[in-house]
């Protein structure tokens, strides 16, 4: 078999999808080839470092080449629509390319501008979000700068890329006043579109506990319709306000704009709508969707990309061999919770399971739901490991992509 | 699981008040389900939306998300929240006798 696979896009999931293939098929079997419009990698967990200056902007970014396998095929291109009918990717230069499979790994796309008044006065100097590079290096600035006042953390809508980190950013914000000794002239509010401060209802206890414990007011059920940058005033479509010196919203998000040019690829909102268990577009057997970009009910998380990405390789090659799909993805995520003070929390959850109390991945594991020291030097690991495990493609020792029972207390929400 | 009654007819509802069998509902029982919201009367405009939610409910098993309705009713988000002010995909949902939408993670 001489099969053409290509991959959209080369961030953590299309490059981890590379590898993987790579490591399973050789060159005879099939040819992949990766595309991205650009040729910086970088580790966006790591974003959430840089506004409290604790990570350095330089070094969370590496060239997106490197991190492919020998024998892949890397494109630098922007790709401006795929035609289903034809099996052909086109891009903006005017040249395309064909598949006979086809997988769509161009993640979420951040959408200031769909809130109304968002990126307008005041944007990048009272309004900011730490969601991509430049954004976190402007805010980390901003945050240095300010000496006391109300510091608003909002998201306008789901879905977002890892939806902890607004709340991570608001536990980071608490240690980062108090490092200052100024954390007396600083009032801290979180806001949220949701009924809670998280979706899961056993998390969201957990973590709206923190919030109290940490003195950040929390404001639910939040739908944010205008952002008045120059008054300093969250409007809710509800006619409700909320007041601020300095406002970190995390924007709405879409996928890639060149889904919504590529009829019959994506939903509504951009993204790809693919069986949640076998990761295959509903009408188009050759195309699957991972990550961001995959229209699903589970995290946008590198780690949920991780664990997709054992099912998928695994499914392409069935596919391309003819035999029917037998791997099956659970919707298995799990994230560390930076809490400040060198701490954080750990959440593992899946399709059907809500995050539970106990250990991960057993008995003698990690905590789960609770705050240790120990859960914030795993956080820290996972840069290493994203670059030299799960990006090349490899197994993170004792943690597959099926969620793990052992260790958890089935405790009913 | 509890029961209601709309336009003298017994339906099954969820602990909020939504249906859990679209099928029981009827137009007649929409402006009594939308009284209980605080909606008084309801216009052509709320009628675009009750239709749109209950076509996508038996086209895609849920209901729509405010910024989907937003995106794809042919009302904009703001007119939403004007006639459904308690928040449109959930009022608008319970009014159109569908479950629940489920929201994004
Ligand atoms: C602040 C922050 C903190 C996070 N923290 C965590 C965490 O602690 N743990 C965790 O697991 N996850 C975390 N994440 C989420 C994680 O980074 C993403 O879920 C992950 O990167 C998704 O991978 P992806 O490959 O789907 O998308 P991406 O990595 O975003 O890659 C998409 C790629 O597609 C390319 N592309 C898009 N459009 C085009 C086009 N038209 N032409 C060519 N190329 C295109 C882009 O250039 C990009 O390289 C965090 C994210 C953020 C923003």
């Amino acid at each position: 078999m001489d099969k053409s696979i290509v991959i959209l896009g080369s961030g953590t999931a299309g490059t981890l999808t590379a590898n993987r293939l790579r490591r399973t098929y050789d060159e005879r079997e099939c040819r992949i080839t990766v595309v991205d419009q650009n040729d910086d990698h970088v580790y966006q967990p790591g974003l959430l470092f840089v506004p409290f200056g604790l990570a350095e902007p330089h070094a969370l970014v590496r060239p997106r080449p490197r991190q492919l396998l020998d024998g892949i095929a890397y494109r630098s291109a922007e790709i401006d629509r795929v035609d289903l009918t034809a099996d052909r990717v086109h891009f903006t230069d005017g040249t395309s390319l064909g598949y006979d499979v086809l997988v769509v790994a161009t993640g979420a796309s951040l959408l200031p501008e769909e809130t109304e008044g968002l990126t307008g006065p005041g944007w990048g100097e009272k309004v900011h979000t730490f969601y991509d590079l430049p954004g976190a290096v402007a805010l980390h600035q901003a945050l240095e700068r300010f000496e006391g006042g109300r510091v608003v953390i909002d998201v306008v809508d789901l879905p977002i890329k890892c939806p902890v980190a607004p709340l991570e950013f608001a536990f980071l914000a608490d240690w980062y006043f108090q490092r200052r000794g100024i954390r007396d002239r600083v009032e801290l509010t979180y806001v949220t579109p949701l009924d809670g401060a998280f979706t899961k209802p056993v998390a969201a206890k957990a973590l709206g506990g923190l919030l109290k414990e940490k003195g950040i007011e929390l404001v639910t059920e939040f739908a944010l319709g205008e952002v008045d940058g120059t008054g300093g005033r969250l409007v809710s479509y509800d006619e409700r306000e909320v007041p601020f010196d300095l406002a970190v919203v995390v924007p709405l998000h879409g996928g890639a704009e060149y889904v919504d040019r590529s009829p019959g690829l994506g939903d509504e909102l951009g993204f790809v709508p693919v069986d949640r268990h076998t990761l295959q577009h509903p009408d188009h057997p050759h195309v699957f969707a991972i990550g961001d970009a995959a229209g699903l009910p589970a995290s946008k998380a590198g780690s949920v990309a991780h664990f997709e990405g054992e099912v998928l390789a695994h499914n392409i090659g069935r596919f391309l061999a003819g035999k029917p799909l037998d791997a099956s993805f659970d919707g298995h995520t799990n994230c560390f919770i930076e809490t400040g003070f060198h701490k954080a929390l750990l959440i593992d959850f899946n399709y059907d399971t809500e995050p539970l109390p106990g250990h991960f991945p057993g008995a003698l594991g990690l905590p789960l739901l609770k705050e240790s020291r120990a859960n914030h030097l795993g956080k820290l690991a996972f840069e290493w490991l994203y670059w030299h495990s799960l990006l090349p493609g490899r197994e993170l020792p004792g943690i597959g992509s099926a969620m793990p029972e052992h260790g958890k207390t089935h405790t009913p929400a | 699981m509890t029961t209601a009654t709309y336009a003298d007819t017994s339906v099954t509802v969820d602990d909020e008040g939504f249906f859990t069998d679209p099928g029981q509902w009827t137009e007649p029982m929409a402006e009594q389900i939308a009284r209980e919201q605080d909606i008084a009367t309801l216009t052509d405009r709320h009628w675009t939306v009750i239709h749109f939610m209950r076509a996508e409910y038996a086209a895609k098993g849920t209901g729509p998300t405010v910024r989907i309705l937003g995106k794809t009713s042919g009302v904009s988000v703001k007119e939403l929240y004007q006639l459904f002010p308690k928040g449109p995909a959930k009022t608008a949902a319970k009014i159109a006798g569908i479950p629940k939408p489920r929201g994004c993670i």
